[in-house]
């Protein structure tokens, strides 16, 4: 960590409220240097009965889900069911400058722990609540797993077979765009913040995250009255158009998308053709597509399917690796449908130095962890990744010392009545 | 009476196609000043992007760039014109930040790179993003979001087990990156505040988004699994997928996840206990497990006969979390997106009224807002190089006859 200045967000003092729903929000701050304190029921969080586990060992320790979400965060326990242990929350809102929660509407409110009682103790504090719908409208109080949001949010209409009900990621998503955009809302009240010294309350609705990852979709009816489709490896961008992105190669999948339409994107096309004719794979009515002037998203469905067959045959002749690896000398626009496998190996993430060996010094391990999600190229160490997710309450003694002043023989007590 | 929270915030914005525009957006939409670079010459890629008004074709009539670009002043600079370094290099002391998703390389080979605008503007933020990321083998690699979200391991885990994998619709991966980049930027720029020192930030596309599957990395990791597609099942959730309704791809999802939401679900099929829902073996997730396709076939048999609509709010009010699967038009009548004011409309000088996605959170006391039509190609060029950059009208004209403008 750098002396000076510190990290980007170094001065700031994050209290994570938050369950499964939104732990993503407050690891983006601790990436970018903020202290993030995850305080969690006693007995521990939600989050940590969500599997994959550690050697497939059911424990709230070994929650894969827990390591890889409260990363880089340090934890205390707090029972906020005693007034006891809201008051020691309240005790932390007063030196916190961002309060993250993911309860539903109204609930903190009932414990009198609501926006207006957190605005009274301190007003500079940035507060952000992650909802599937938001904090209020015809909604707020529907419950929503992460597959009802999905659909809701327009995305799984448009994902998955034409033949089959519309699909969702088979990892929950609807929670992870909430909690991103968490990250945007509370760094842009913080803008705010740090000119006016005014807190405020931000407001997320999982369900508008997700409805803002539909590409052109919500356009297409709005100007042109077209309800776009699912289409399986096929991808519809308009009314007559559409394009298709997987492709069945020798030893797997991969990713292609036949575009004309933007100088890199045409000669992509173009690179493509050649090399098909290089190995005598090549197609004359491709060839002859005006692919620099047809526009984004414009390849009209007819020759789609003319093209199906021709580009077909020539993935079929070639492994992933093989295609990837010459795409990159020939400016294609194609990526193999990676697994995780292909992921952890990825040349390129392992000369970027992306991942992050973290240990685990309670199971006598240490574990490769996906980095940061952004690199800081001049400043070195001005985010950082620095430390495993917590133990159940592994920092009480710690945060409640060094914040509150509170002697051993509180914290015991305070043990002892169930309080943290 | 507040300002918006970004106000004074001046961003010259290289970015083009989904993932920069849409960062740029979220600034522009809290008041920051955004000056988007384009070249006539050779258009953007969403510029020719459809939908376009009435399915006519224009640079000034995409949807998918009018969507992404409210709010923006929008300039033409020839980049490749030897006057047009010097021209933003002039430019840099106005702005606090540079945004640019090139290729890495791109801005260096104009002789634009950090390392240069610092030379201009000490205190300069710069976001570089990318499909890959600057340095390693594959920095050059082209791409967009709808391949890349392949390579990030979504497809891999989007579809039905029998099938070969579908792409997560759209360009997905551009849509994860932007709320990410922002948080990194105003990080950054709450660094310059107080220490005066700029930062480059180098985002890749690939590596921000493997946080949105993070835990599947790590099962690969520590138990060397690797988790496959899985249709619209949960291991920890039963009933759980998408069932049919009347009339032609209506859906809804239903998800229970604990026995309460399993009872209260069996209560609205059929109060009478005569449905074949009310089987001693489904009162727990281990035995709904069990037999999962034919749970899923009584539920779809039931669900056909419902409005999607009206079965959502029939099992909501009996607290079983269930959603109608919307299509691109039910977004626009969603009651909740309808109240939280999702579709901002703004009137474009070609397109005319246009639907353009506000941001996802309304901030209690600085709330943002969409107030200017994305930009005409070049709209503001004179503007932005006088009002803004502070060119004389001398040198604007030089410029313009000089072709640089274009």
């Amino acid at each position: 960590m750098r002396e000076n200045g510190g990290t980007l967000l170094s001065p700031y003092r994050v209290l994570d409220l938050t369950d499964e729903r939104g732990l993503l929000c407050g690891k983006i701050l601790a990436d970018l240097g903020a202290d993030v304190v995850q305080v969690e029921p006693p007995g521990g969080s939600t989050a940590r009965n969500i599997g994959p586990y550690y050697k497939d060992e059911a424990h709230p320790e070994k929650s894969l889900f827990w390591w890889a979400y409260a990363v880089n965060k340090r934890g205390i326990t707090l029972n906020l069911h005693t007034e006891k242990g809201r008051e020691l929350l309240k005790e932390l809102v007063k030196e916190a400058h961002f309060l993250i929660e993911s309860y539903p509407p109204g609930y903190l409110d009932s414990l009198g722990l609501g926006y207006k009682d957190i605005e009274s103790l301190n007003s500079s504090l940035v507060m952000v609540s992650i909802t599937p719908f938001g904090q209020d409208g015809p909604y707020a109080h529907y419950k929503a797993s992460d597959i009802v949001g999905m659909a809701m949010g327009g995305f799984m209409y448009l994902t998955g077979d034409s033949d089959r009900p519309p699909l969702r990621v088979s990892f929950p998503q609807l929670y992870l765009h909430g909690s991103a955009a968490g990250a945007t809302g509370a760094m842009i009240a913080h803008s705010h913040r740090v000119l006016t010294g005014e807190g405020q309350h931000v407001d997320v609705s999982c369900q508008q995250a997700v409805a803002r990852t539909l590409a052109h979709a919500p356009q297409s009816w709005d100007l042109e009255g077209e309800i776009l489709k699912r289409m399986g490896p096929f991808r519809q961008t308009g009314k007559e158009t559409m394009t298709r992105a997987n492709w069945r190669c020798k030893d797997g999948y991969v990713n292609y998308m036949l575009q004309g339409g933007g100088p890199g994107v045409a000669r992509s096309t173009r690179a493509l053709l050649e090399w098909m004719d290089e190995e005598g794979l090549g197609d004359e009515d491709l060839k002859a597509v005006d692919w620099e002037h047809l526009g984004y998203g414009r390849v009209r469905a007819d020759i789609m399917e003319k093209s199906v067959a021709p580009l077909q045959r020539f993935f079929a002749t070639h492994t992933r690796e093989e295609l990837t690896t010459a795409s990159v000398e020939r400016r294609i626009l194609l990526f193999p449908v990676a697994t995780p496998a292909n992921i952890i190996e990825h040349s390129q993430l392992i000369a970027r130095d992306y991942f992050k060996e973290l240990p685990h010094p309670e199971l006598d391990i240490s574990v490769t962890y996906p980095g940061l999600f952004a690199k800081d190229i001049e400043g070195g160490e001005r985010m950082g990744l620095s430390r495993r997710s917590p133990l159940i309450g592994e920092h009480n003694v710690e945060i409640y010392h060094e914040k509150l002043g509170l002697t051993p023989e509180e914290l015991t007590n305070f043990e002892e009545d169930g309080v943290i | 009476m507040n300002g918006k929270p970004l106000e004074g915030l001046k961003v010259l914005d290289f970015c083009w196609v989904a993932m920069g525009p849409m960062t740029t957006k979220y600034l522009a939409e809290y008041g920051a000043t955004v000056v988007r670079v384009e070249s006539a010459k050779r258009p953007e890629t969403l510029r020719t992007a459809a939908p376009f008004k009435d399915g006519v074709s224009g640079i000034n009539r995409s949807g998918y760039f009018a969507n992404n670009n409210p709010n923006k002043y929008g300039i033409t600079i020839d980049m490749r014109h030897p006057r047009a370094r010097d021209l933003i290099l002039r430019i840099i002391p106005w702005a606090d930040l540079v945004t640019e998703n090139f290729t890495p390389g791109t801005m260096e080979s104009w002789g634009l790179g950090y390392r240069e605008l610092k030379g201009a503007n000490p205190g300069i933020i710069m976001l570089s993003a990318s499909m890959l990321g600057r340095g390693g083998p594959f920095e050059r690699q082209p791409g967009f979001g709808p391949v890349l979200a392949s390579l990030a391991g979504m497809t891999h885990i989007t579809g039905w087990p029998d099938r070969d994998p579908v792409n997560p619709y759209g360009a997905y991966t551009d849509f994860v990156v932007p709320r990410f980049a922002v948080a990194a930027i105003l990080a950054a720029l709450d660094y310059r505040r107080r220490t005066g020192d700029g930062t480059h930030l180098d985002i890749s596309q690939l590596e921000t988004s493997i946080h949105f599957s993070a835990p599947f990395m790590l099962d690969y990791v520590v138990n060397g699994r690797e988790q496959d597609r899985m249709g619209n099942r949960d291991p920890a959730a039963a009933p759980h997928g998408v069932y049919p309704c009347k009339g032609e791809d209506r859906w809804i999802a239903i998800a229970c996840t604990t026995d309460a939401e399993w009872q209260a679900l069996c209560r609205v099929v059929d109060p009478t206990g005569q449905n074949r829902v009310h089987q001693e073996r489904y009162f727990t997730l281990l035995g709904r497990k069990s037999d999962e396709d034919d749970l899923d076939g009584i539920i779809g048999a039931w669900t056909r006969g419902w409005d999607a609509r009206e079965l959502m709010d029939a099992l909501q009010s009996a607290g079983v979390p269930a959603g109608m699967v919307n299509d691109s038009r039910d977004l626009f009548e969603d009651a909740q997106l309808t109240h939280r004011e999702h579709f901002k409309y703004l009137d474009h000088p070609e397109i005319g009224p246009y639907a353009s996605e506000r941001s996802e959170f309304n901030l209690s006391r600085t709330p943002g807002s969409l107030d200017r039509p994305a930009p005409l190609i070049g709209e503001h060029t004179e503007y932005a190089l006088k009002e803004l950059f502070g060119l004389s009208d001398g040198e604007y004209r030089s410029l313009k006859d000089d072709g640089v403008l274009e």
